[in-house]
């Protein structure tokens, strides 16, 4: 239900008391049906699929994804978005039903905003953790028909003066990595590169290589996972958040970064003296 | 039997409009000045967290002088209003207009129909791509909306530092620094004082910022500025 003259006008006059600073129960009092539901008979086909990672350096921390989105053995789309800046200091990845996830996306960022505008200050990293925590748990039931979530959360915390990332699973349930995590279909293989190439003492530059090298070797062994289609020129999001806020790392830097590391990967693997399986064929005889 | 008094409507109407021009006449003042990259806010407001101006969506702000509750209602009413419609639609469906319009039906069903009048006037602001498409609505205590340019005073010193801005507004919209210190000397004389960066409430809606187009200018900016 979209809300009317009427709806608006009692918004105005609703005490001020009643919702208190949050969103989703002004949503909740007035217009319910512009919630997210909270119940679904599946199971459903809907697009998932998917590899999102964090991982924290010396000033922050990366949030990058690929960007396919796939429903069943098709691909549902080629450049799907799945990093996502929920205000200036924190972005969400996400895993999982594509569809009620970039709802809850929207919901969460329109919940910050709300919250800052209203009581004229941000929330804590902290808070922002759990209130995206309460938002998977109202979930729940849609999960267990297939339509799960699970993000990935990741921001600056100015108060500790450093990046912090937090998984979660499909109850809600909020565990704060150290230094690096990755999700979704390909989250197993991301997590495998990134064991072998994180360091504590990372700079931003390398932070942002092992993130594209991590989404390439996730994208190498997980059909779920798009990786850099040169063709069309679709690229993998990566996105850094530090003191200074949340900057999206642009398109040449990542083409650069992945052309690279394809020549690299191509040397060491043409080198056809030292194969004993032959993947090319041999040539025709005229 | 006691027979009810008789009140004429005018003279009621005259009563509420008085009281509520008394309540906001206590209150102090709140300037918006259109200047070259927006629209600049000026009040004069000790508190540091009690704030008469704020922010309302990307490109609104919201100013209020007064009552603080009544108009802190109001102000809390927008934002839920706004931020429903942007997610119902989308950001850009959000207008000055369409919240100018609902505070005045609010304000005006609240002066007819409640005893006590809000004690209170505010400002929808929203800053456009050129000055040309900035939108300044004035909402009174009764629910009367007015469309102004250039600028705006409300407030307890609402007439003297309108009559002072009206005469010394340049032709051409003034910058960030010169709009300031037009607003400064606007208070200066008509307070007879001189105010402290601390006792001034400063933001501005700059039109060159990313989408969300609030900020507010610290007090070391200020003295920067001033």
């Amino acid at each position: 239900m979209i809300p009317d003259d009427a709806t608006l006008t009692e918004l105005l006059r609703m005490p001020v008391y009643g919702p208190g600073s949050s969103f989703s129960e002004v949503l909740k009092a007035r217009t319910p049906d512009l919630l997210p539901p909270t119940e679904a008979d599946g199971p459903f086909h809907v697009p998932e699929g998917t590899t999102v990672l964090a991982l924290r350096f010396g000033d922050g921390v990366i949030v990058a994804g690929d960007r396919r989105a796939t429903e069943g053995l098709q691909i549902a789309h080629r450049s799907i978005e799945k990093v996502f800046a929920a205000d200036d200091m924190s972005a969400v990845a996400i895993a999982g039903a594509a569809g009620p996830a970039v709802e809850m996306v929207r919901l969460f960022q329109t919940e910050l905003e709300h919250y800052e505008k209203v009581e004229g200050e941000r929330l804590t990293l902290e808070g922002k953790a759990n209130k995206l925590s309460q938002m998977i748990r109202a979930n729940l039931p849609a999960a267990m028909q297939g339509l799960a979530v699970v993000p990935l959360f990741a921001g600056y915390d100015e108060g500790r003066g450093q990046g912090r990332i937090f998984k979660y699973d499909i109850t809600g349930g909020r565990y704060e990595e150290d230094d690096y995590h990755a999700t979704g279909s390909g989250g197993k293989d991301a997590r495998s590169s990134l064991k072998k190439r994180f360091r504590s003492d990372l700079s931003r530059d390398d932070a942002v290589k092992i993130a594209i090298e991590a989404l390439f070797d996730a994208a190498d062994e997980d059909v779920g996972t798009g990786g850099p289609d040169l063709m069309r020129g679709i690229y993998p999001t990566v996105a850094s958040i530090t003191g200074a806020g949340l900057v999206e790392i642009a398109e040449p830097e990542i083409e650069r970064l992945f052309q690279e590391l394809i020549s690299e990967r191509r040397d060491q693997m043409l080198m056809p003296e030292t194969h004993t399986v032959d993947v090319r064929r041999p040539a025709q005889e005229s | 039997m006691a027979t009810p008094y008789y009140v004429s409507p005018e003279q009621l109407m005259k009563d509420k409009a008085d009281f509520a021009r008394k309540g906001i006449a206590r209150g102090k003042s709140v300037m918006a000045i259109e200047y070259s990259d927006g629209i600049l806010f000026i009040a004069e407001n000790p508190s540091a967290t009690l704030h008469k101006i704020s922010e309302i969506y990307d490109r609104i702000a919201f100013a209020g002088v007064g009552r603080f509750n009544e108009f802190e209602q109001l102000r809390i009413g927008g934002i839920r209003l706004v931020d429903v419609k942007g997610y119902s639609y989308s950001r850009e469906d959000v207008t000055a207009k369409g919240l100018a319009n609902a505070y005045s039906q609010s304000l005006g069903n609240i002066f007819t129909s409640e005893v006590k009048p809000y004690e209170c006037e505010v400002l929808v602001a929203a800053v456009g791509d050129s000055t040309e498409t900035n939108e300044l609505f004035h909402i009174l205590y009764d629910g009367s909306v007015t469309d102004r340019q250039g600028w705006v005073a409300m407030g307890g010193q609402a007439e003297a530092l309108g009559t002072y801005l009206k005469d010394k507004f340049p032709k051409k919209d003034p910058d960030l620094k010169a709009g300031l210190k037009l607003g400064h000397d606007a208070l200066v004389s008509v307070e007879g004082r001189e105010p402290t960066p601390s006792g001034l409430e400063v933001a501005v809606l700059d039109r060159t910022r990313a989408r969300r187009k609030f900020r507010r200018l610290t007090n070391e900016e200020l003295k920067g500025l001033l």
